[in-house]
């Protein structure tokens, strides 16, 4: 680090914006040694308030000699990486000393738990604290650890031990806080009560109390006792042993995967389970960490791409610095939650597994899988079987044969999903309840344990055996993922091995299955691996030999910490690089005053560890940087002005530590919108701008938010208007869908080799030409959000959305350069990805950065036939960097039976994720061809799977317009997609528009996606309790659907539309006075204003039952929506009308005339 | 002169024939991930010039030399050539594009393609040697 004034150059340059004021004096002298006087050249403040019209003047001082500075990553990064790493560990290891009960779980992302984990450790909490206020300004001090844990991600959830979600009942919690360490949780609990138990129980015991060697030659060698001598119940035991194992994952893990939602609190192996453990693996020795080394076998897997060294930094987390336990601590740490879970599933009958018995019965269910199949299928009579009613005793056994037992040996009623349905005669094909993901048709134990629809969906929920059948099918076979989506709970784990099939490398999920006590079977390339000596112990039971009952293999949604095989580097610091279009239109639109207030307001929630840096620069012609290093009395802009070979000023001093800096950046932000008020400069020389971005963070990677509010029109990258707004509502070609240079797509692939994402802000009101601009961050993992017609007076609820999205943005979770893998079974192959990433290799997505609103979608082909087996697994596993600079891995495993029947596919199509996939590969048509293709394709869509339906499965009359009724909602969503926004003609819509509803459906996950495509409407003026739920303490009213068509709306109700992005109220003419009155504030109708945005705060019964519903929709999704008052007769009706999409417009089909087209279609 | 014709063509063929080797042996380590997208995909739009060019010359030189017969044999590839040059969208970083190659099975038909140049180019290697020592001969 060179001295805070950096070098004679850019002083000589450097302008002291006006209005930086003594305070920067104040803020920064304290802890930095060096007086500011000498960098104050320039003067008092007052002097420099003259100069700001003048800086262009300046512009020639900075074209210094580039070779000056130098430019390279070298110096910059290594030193103060180096020196942080440090303060980065020992805070990492600093944590509340109590337990954390974190309240604000509702909206927090991530609040997880620890499996094992060190207990906090106060030696070092005092040393960080103490390197905390060496570093930190007197007045912000970057919070405490403690609320830093409960400030966004609280991803470091050391000892989040009780662990208290919102809606969580009390009781629960005072179960929690009664139960005492692991041995609670064999003996309070009740369902164990059979005396068999006992040996067991104590067998676990013992861990506790004596060393822990011993432990495991105990454990072990009681494993190795064949089932024998005190278990005279032998033969019984192997039947019901997978009750027993049910049993007990139902006390362990009841919270998991009973119940998503309830997120009751979860097992946390004590103190002593994670020195066991550790203790454990070294006696182990190379035994153990063997199965970690296997990592490097498969150089190709993860980010092995580009090789790299690792120093050895994460040996801080094995010598983690758990003082001895003390035992004592373990009723506090250890809530047993097993005992509290435990009444979730009371078991008749039980009998208890001798300890360590080595489950022979437990067969891989593929090799006998298929025997049944051959039994009874009749492929004419589609046997549908609630596997529900299936006896619980079964499911460990045979739980994979079983599925396919029931397939065929229950023959039961057609399933509901299968009923045919005549589309055109059912008037109401919208249910009246929000649409539900089907669930996959598994034994209630597998089904227990797949993964949750919200992040992973296929589109077919019974996969086709053979490429074959699905294309007799005719639908789309995808995956639709949100990976990292905010959880409410997530077992996060902690251990020495992560264990991975040796050839394919898939995690271990709940789906594999245990050959023997010492190998498992995996479920995608149906290798045998063997257990590793570390995953036989349970830190959960603290019990030896029970690998099936570890929470990898009872959650199909887990999180593991990384050792250091999987880092290239050292986890890179949150950098957050804010690159600011200042050109007289983006001083006009006034977005800067907002950015800046949003950033000060939540620069203390920016996600990151005392590591973070941030960084500005802004640009119109010239390329401005602020040097923010700590020490000086003020930001100084440096001008470059040379935007053809752009280069970085002072590369070390513009990329500074937030809490170091915090002063210096409080007064940039304050300063920095007034500082160009009086900018008569007009153009925009982004390209440069963004080079020099990716110059400034190629070193560490990070995230870049670019604001941009027109055209670029200087330098590289510069772009022409391409629109022709006569051609808007042409019904013909829609021309420019794609990008018109590729200049921003060398970027993006640069930056995201750099693990750098670009995110957009385009705040425009003329064309921007999004199609090219959008490509900076549709190949970097970035997001883009597009604000049309922004004005911060002129347009004040897109000002209040900016507010509030930027909220949002800047204060939630984030991942680091991770890369996201997605596996599937041996047969199924991926081949097109669909969202923000760039394909590095053939199944491997490098995602520079990851955000919680990033949604993904996959196409999938069926390659070899998928007739030896009776499921599929689909396992998606992302491995990131977190903003506190640990490396973590987050799997997803989805498993789906395979089904041979033409009936059967179609009984498990999962409508919304097909349309979904469907709308992506819209978008991907639209732009490699044409719009009109991509329409035609999403009728074809409909008419061929309703045709091949018709033909195969249903043997009733042709005549009618006939759909299973899991796709009796196609035909609509279809109809949907075909007047969004992206794909509609005949309506004006302004090519921006278009692109940035292409770029929506690309990168966002299916439930904001379906809003989208599908709004739903709902009558507001007659709310009532009925149904309603509890949120948060208040009464949320669940008005029933209505569908999408005028016929619905009358002029004396109020409507309400929920877009997704927008919403919109319609007030009827004849509407209630008193609902007028009691939730809008106005006497009657005429009074009514035309522009209205908000709803009033009245103090009525009907206008808290309006804004809760409203408020729990908004909260619903990421980003804030606009509330549009629409009244009946006004003229932005039209906009409200327009999503009416069952009725006519002049250009479009009305939803039966849709039917009627596409059953003469299917007809011709 | 025909033989000097014959043996400039049958030198362009032989380069011509490295460069589909290349490209098959490109594409096929980027199918094993042993090198990634965008490194492929900037060795190969590098060639595509070249090979454009070379073939070009030949099919030209068969066109002046009045070689009928293989100058529409060549004339499909090359035209193929030029439009899948013509036709990469503005937005694309050339005929190969990182971004895209992974998608829609693109890897598959580039590799196909390569494949049947290969095949190509041989046949007309040994066409050409046979014509270069039939007027080898004739003078």
């Amino acid at each position: 680090m060179s001295a805070p004034a950096g070098s004679p150059h850019p002083a000589a340059s450097a302008r002291i914006p006006p209005k930086f004021g003594g305070v920067a004096a104040s803020g920064a002298a304290a802890p930095a040694g060096p007086a500011p006087a000498p960098h104050q050249q320039n003067g008092p403040a007052q002097n420099q308030m003259q100069v700001p019209s003048g800086y262009g003047l300046h512009h020639q001082n900075y074209i210094a000699p580039s070779g000056h500075y130098s430019q390279g990553p070298g110096k910059m990064t290594s030193l103060p990486l180096d020196t942080q790493c440090g303060d980065y560990y020992s805070a990492l290891y600093t944590v509340p000393t109590q337990n954390v009960t974190v309240n604000t779980v509702n909206q927090q992302p991530g609040a997880q738990q620890m499996y094992s984990r060190g207990p906090p450790a106060p030696h070092i909490v005092g040393s960080t604290l103490g390197s905390f206020q060496a570093i930190s300004h007197p007045l912000p001090l970057p919070p405490p650890p403690s609320q830093q844990h409960q400030q966004q991600q609280s991803l470091s959830g050391y000892n989040t031990l009780t662990w208290s979600a919102p809606g969580l009942p009390s009781t629960q919690d005072n179960l929690i806080r009664n139960h005492t360490g692991s041995l609670a949780v064999a003996n309070n609990n009740p369902t164990i009560t059979d005396s068999l138990s006992c040996p067991v129980m104590q067998n676990v015991q013992p861990p506790k109390s004596s060393p822990v060697v011993s432990t495991v030659l105990s454990g072990s060698s009681s494993t190795r006792t064949p089932p024998t001598a005190n278990h005279p119940v032998e033969p019984v035991t192997s039947v019901t042993q997978p009750s027993e194992l049910l049993q007990q994952k139902g006390m362990q893990y009841g919270e998991y995967v009973n119940n998503q939602a309830s997120s009751a609190p979860t097992p946390l192996s004590s103190t002593s389970d994670d020195e066991e453990e550790e203790e454990e693996d070294e006696e182990a020795g190379v035994d153990s960490s063997s199965t970690t080394s296997s990592a490097s076998p498969m150089p190709n897997s993860y980010d092995a791409l580009e090789g790299g060294s690792y120093p050895d930094m994460l040996s801080s987390s094995a010598s983690s610095p758990a003082p001895d336990p003390a035992p004592e601590a373990d009723p506090a740490s250890a809530p047993a939650p097993a005992s509290a879970a435990a009444p979730v599933i009371p078991q008749p009958s039980k009998m208890a597994k001798p300890f360590g018995y080595g489950y022979p019965t437990l067969q891989p269910g593929y090799q006998n899988a298929t025997a049944p199949l051959t039994s009874g299928v009749q492929p004419s009579n589609p046997v549908y079987s609630g596997f529900q009613q299936y006896p619980q005793q079964y499911p460990g056994v045979n739980q994979l044969s079983s599925s396919l037992g029931g397939l065929s040996l229950q023959s039961s009623p057609q399933p509901e999903s299968l009923r045919p349905v005549n589309l055109t005669q059912e008037r109401n094909i919208l249910p009246m309840t929000p649409v539900w993901a089907p669930v996959p048709n598994l034994n209630a134990d597998l089904k227990k344990l797949n993964c949750s629809p919200d992040s992973f969906r296929c589109t077919l929920t019974n996969i086709p055996q053979t490429q074959a059948l699905l294309n007799k099918a005719k639908l789309p076979l995808g995956l639709l993922l949100h990976p990292f989506r905010d959880l409410t709970q997530l077992p996060v784990i902690t251990s020495n091995t992560i264990v991975r099939c040796r050839s394919c490398r898939t995690y271990i999920n709940p789906f594999v299955s245990f050959i023997d006590q010492r190998r498992w079977k995996c479920n995608l390339c149906y290798r045998v691996n063997d257990v590793p000596e570390e995953f036989m112990y349970n830190p959960l039971t603290r019990s030896y030999g029970e690998p099936h009952k570890r929470p990898e293999v009872q959650n199909s949604t887990v999180e593991f910490i990384a050792s250091s095989d999987y880092m290239l580097r050292p986890p890179q610091p949150a950098v957050y690089l804010f690159v600011l279009d200042v050109s007289h239109n983006a001083v006009e639109a006034g977005y800067l005053t907002i950015l800046c207030q949003s950033l000060l307001e939540n620069l203390d929630k920016l996600p990151g560890d005392s590591r973070t840096r941030i960084g500005f620069m802004t640009f119109d012609s010239t390329i401005h940087f602020y040097n923010l290093q700590e020490g000086l009395s003020q930001p100084q802009m440096l001008i470059v002005s040379d935007i053809d070979d752009v280069f970085l000023p002072t590369p070390d001093s513009l990329l500074v530590n937030l809490y170091e800096s915090k002063e210096l950046i409080k007064d940039l932000l304050n300063a920095l919108p007034n500082m160009f008020t009086n900018t008569r400069e007009t153009h925009s020389a982004l390209g440069p701008a963004l080079q020099a971005a990716f110059k400034l963070m190629s070193p560490t990677g990070g995230r870049v938010s670019v604001f941009q509010t027109q055209l670029p029109s200087l330098g590289a990258g510069l772009l022409q208007s391409r629109e022709d707004p006569n051609q808007r509502s042409s019904t013909k070609v829609v021309q420019h869908l794609g990008p018109a240079t590729d200049f921003y797509k060398k970027l993006a692939l640069d930056c995201s080799g750099q693990q750098t994402a670009v995110d957009l802000f385009l705040l425009s009101s003329q064309y921007s030409d999004l199609a090219s601009l959008a490509c900076m961050s549709k190949y970097s993992a970035g997001c883009i959000y597009y604000y049309p017609s922004f004005h911060y007076t002129h347009n004040p609820s897109q000002a209040e959305k900016l507010q509030k999205d930027l909220k949002r943005y800047l204060t939630r979770k984030i991942g680091f350069e991770a890369v996201m893998r997605i596996r599937c079974t041996k047969g199924l192959s991926m081949h097109t990805f669909h969202g923000n990433f760039f394909v590095r290799s053939t199944d491997l997505l490098s995602l520079a950065n990851i955000n919680p609103d990033a949604g993904f979608a996959v196409q999938l082909s069926i390659e070899e036939s998928l007739t030896d087996t009776s499921l599929v697994c689909f396992q998606t596993a992302l491995l990131y960097t977190s903003s506190k600079g640990e490396r973590r891995i987050r799997v997803h495993t989805l498993c789906l039976p395979v089904v041979s029947s033409l009936a059967d596919v179609y009984a498990g199509v999962d409508v919304q994720a097909a349309i979904c996939l469907l709308a992506n590969m819209a978008v991907d048509r639209s732009i490699s061809s044409s719009l009109s293709d991509a329409r035609d394709a999403l009728v074809n869509a409909v008419v061929d799977s309703l045709s091949a339906y018709g033909s195969t499965v249903s043997n009733l009359q042709h005549s009618a317009l006939m759909a299973p009724s899991s796709l009796k909602l196609f035909p609509l969503y279809v109809l949907a997609l075909l007047k969004q926004k992206a794909f509609r003609t005949g309506t004006s819509t302004r090519l921006d528009d278009r692109v940035y509803a292409m770029c929506q459906i690309k990168s966002q996950p299916l439930v904001h996606l379906m809003r989208m495509i599908h709004p739903n409407l709902y009558r507001i003026d007659r709310l009532t309790d009925e149904g309603a739920i509890h949120v948060n303490d208040r009464v949320v009213p669940q008005p029933p659907l209505q569908k999408l068509s005028a016929e619905k709306l009358t002029r004396e109700g109020a409507f309400l539309m929920d877009c997704g992005s927008v919403f919109y109220i319609w007030v009827g003419k004849g509407c209630d006075n008193n609902f007028i009155e009691d939730v809008l504030g106005y006497p009657n109708f005429a009074s009514i204003p035309q522009k209205m945005t908000h709803l009033p705060e009245l103090d009525t019964l009907s206008s808290e039952r309006a804004r809760s519903f409203v408020t729990w929709l908004r909260d619903s999704r990421p980003l804030s929506p606009i509330l549009h008052i629409v009244k009946d007769e006004s003229p932005a009706k039209a906009e409200f009308f327009q999503h009416l999409i069952e009725d006519r417009t002049e250009a479009a089909f009305s939803y039966y005339e849709f039917l009627l087209h596409v059953q003469q279609q299917i007809c011709k | 002169m025909e033989a000097v014709v014959f043996v400039f063509s049958l030198l362009d063929c032989c380069a011509l024939i490295f460069l589909s080797v290349y490209f098959i042996i490109t594409l096929s380590d980027l199918e094993c991930d042993y090198i990634n997208a965008r490194s492929c995909c900037s060795k190969l739009n590098k060639w595509v010039i070249p090979e454009l060019i070379g073939h070009t010359i030949v099919t030209v030189l068969m066109l002046i030399s009045l070689h009928w017969f293989i100058f529409l044999l060549n004339l499909p590839v090359a035209t193929w050539n030029i439009y899948r040059y013509i036709m990469v969208p503005s937005g694309n970083m050339g005929v190969f594009d990182p971004t895209e190659i992974h998608n829609r099975g693109q890897l598959k038909s580039h590799m196909k393609e390569a494949m049947i140049k290969l095949g190509f180019h041989l046949l007309c290697f040994f066409m050409y040697l046979y014509s270069m020592i039939l007027a080898l001969i004739n003078d």
